[in-house]
């Protein structure tokens, strides 16, 4: 009678549990289903933007691409007056700029990995470095445009006189001199990273053949870490190509075809920035967009290469 | 004998001109923080940090609505940037074998290398047209798209780095799935995440190309959020290109108060990244 009792409570208890676990797994079965579905919500909306980007880029260029075709691309006049549009003036500013930039850091920033990858890895000396470069990293753009403005113009001007050219102090060389410190920290902490990453038994192989440190840098570092490097100055590129508000400053922002690396110009970021909101007219401004998509191409292009580059190395 | 001379004169020679040339490269920050200093600390004081600008011609006035608008700017931009971002990462290291993994990992490493005047551009023809006014509500929207990137890795990297055994502790107790994730893996993670937070801001707000067609700038205190408001990068570029001296004063102001708050800001990221031990 007891047990019967006793099985008959248990009975009951089981069924109450049952349905209390049944509801308790119900519910978490409801918001597991709700954290999935708004992690994976995000990242779908996510993704939908950069898309977007893409696509609100293109069509919004589709006017000006029709209008001028491929001659958007070779024609030095931008004339909005006319309603004449060519962006040669912009992408000779571009890449003039850029690649004297970065012509000028490949010493410095390979001389800072060299120092922080291999020299001095650890200790004051190496902290002061890495952090310095790190700040420098850190300072906004418009700041270096404002100091370039002041400080570094002046200085170019007489050197200009000095050189024997027309003293703008403003224009393609000065902008250049600006972006290279600013895209140091970019290159140079790339190339650090993937200079600390050559394995030590290939250097201890060729100390122990009697190679001078000197020989091990150039004979089994640099060998071993060019891909890295290269895609480091591949980033700092990307970084130089977009460059807005230091280089819209002093450039100088002249719609002409450059004459000399002295001249006053404009790169396709300065010319959207100082264009863009006083454009009137649809023609004028989609084809300051069209500007912008061929920035967001070349620099996404630029980009994925040097992280694949990186990502392939680390793996080896 | 004499090979080995020239060996051994070339390794120091090398390894002077490395010394130097990565000594070179630390000149222009001394240069850019002193000048400065040395232009800012005189038109910084009480006045200049609670007032409003004045009209060209009368000395004084200040650029409090900057340094409000930069704020406000920040957490508009943080609001929307951080849950999404965080849910982005946790998205990302959970599901990593996902082949919808593959397009946000992609997304991520695009939207790092766009140039902020596209995104400014976007944010433009997204929000600005649409609502027909320059408003804080767009430059914060800008701002948060910069942001998302490095909110994403940093969650991303951290949560990789946590042991299986912490999640498998806590599924072998019985705890379903999402409170596994919110309350015992997000915790264990809070610290890397806070400083790639704090790194996010640390770029944003400097940033001034995206501002240029959304945030625009305003000489008044603002508070609403559609309607167009200052910012401390957007009044250095303004000022620092008028051709009066008043206004280049107040931009070196501007400019040393800008700098103080990104060192901090970064200063702290790389201690809080040096106490918690992590690496990104």
């Amino acid at each position: 009678m007891d047990s019967v009792l006793k099985d008959e409570n248990d009975m009951k208890f089981n069924a109450d549990r049952a349905i209390y676990e049944d509801r308790k797994i119900k519910k978490f079965r409801f918001f597991d289903a709700l954290f999935r579905r708004s992690v994976g919500f995000s990242s779908v909306l996510f993704v939908i933007v950069i898309a977007g980007i893409f696509l609100t880029l293109l069509i919004q260029s589709l006017p000006s691409i029709s209008e001028f075709g491929f001659t958007y691309y070779t024609n030095s006049v931008w004339n909005p007056v006319e309603n004449e549009f060519g962006s040669l003036p912009f992408l000779v500013g571009t890449v003039a700029t850029s690649f004297l930039a970065l012509l000028i850091t490949i010493p410095f920033s390979l001389a800072v990995s060299i120092f922080l990858g291999e020299y001095f890895r650890k200790g004051a000396f190496s902290n002061i470095l890495r952090n310095t470069i790190e700040l420098l990293g850190g300072i906004p753009s418009v700041i270096y445009g404002f100091w370039g403005l002041f400080f570094l113009v002046p200085i170019m001007r007489d050197f200009e006189k000095w050189v024997g050219v027309t003293p703008f102090g403003i224009g393609i060389f000065t902008t250049s001199i600006l972006l290279f410190i600013m895209i140091i920290p970019y290159s140079a902490s790339i190339g650090r990273e993937v200079i600390t990453m050559v394995p030590s038994i290939l250097k201890e192989a060729a100390y122990a053949l009697g190679s001078t440190r000197y020989e091990v840098v150039k004979g089994v570092i640099l060998p071993y870490a060019k891909s890295g490097i290269f895609a480091g100055i591949l980033l700092a590129l990307g970084r130089a190509l977009g460059e807005t508000m230091a280089v819209t400053m002093v450039i100088g922002n002249r719609n002409a075809l450059p004459t000399s690396i002295f001249s006053p110009a404009n790169t396709m970021a300065s010319v959207i920035a100082n264009e863009f909101t006083e454009a009137t007219g649809d023609i004028y401004v989609s084809s300051l967009i069209q500007i912008g998509l061929l920035l967001f191409i070349v620099t996404t292009i630029i980009n994925i290469l040097g992280k694949k580059i990186i990502k392939k190395f680390s793996k080896v | 004998m004499s090979l080995l001379r020239t060996r051994k004169i070339k390794d120091s020679f090398f390894k002077g001109l490395v010394a130097l040339f990565a000594f070179l490269s630390t000149i222009p920050l001394l240069l850019i923080l002193s000048y400065i200093a040395k232009e800012g600390i005189t038109s910084v004081n009480w006045d200049f940090l609670v007032n409003l600008p004045k009209p060209v011609g009368e000395t004084g006035g200040g650029i409090a609505n900057a340094i409000i608008g930069t704020f406000f700017l920040i957490i508009i931009a943080s609001v929307i940037a951080i849950p999404l971002g965080i849910g982005i990462g946790i998205y990302l290291s959970e599901f990593r074998k996902h082949k919808f993994a593959y397009y946000v990992r992609l997304g991520v490493d695009i939207l790092q290398g766009t140039p902020s005047i596209v995104i400014g551009m976007i944010a433009y023809l997204w929000i600005v047209r649409q609502m027909g006014t320059f408003s804080a509500l767009s430059g914060g929207m800008a701002l948060s798209i910069m942001m998302l990137p490095i909110i994403v890795t940093t969650t991303e990297e951290t949560l990789k780095l946590l042991p299986d055994s912490l999640k498998e502790s806590a599924f072998a107790l019985g705890v379903p799935y999402y409170s596994t994730v919110l309350r015992i893996i997000l915790p264990a993670a809070l610290n890397g995440i806070v400083t790639g937070i704090v790194l996010s801001i640390a770029r944003i707000a400097g940033e001034t190309a995206p501002l240029l067609f959304t945030a625009f700038g305003s000489p008044f205190m603002n508070f609403d959020v559609t309607q167009p408001i200052s910012s401390l990068p957007h009044v250095i570029f303004t000022y620092s290109t008028s051709p009066y001296n008043e206004f280049h004063s107040l931009a070196w102001g501007a400019s040393l108060i800008l700098i103080i708050l990104v060192l901090i800001l970064n200063i702290s990221a790389k201690l809080l990244a040096k106490r918690w031990k992590i690496n990104f």
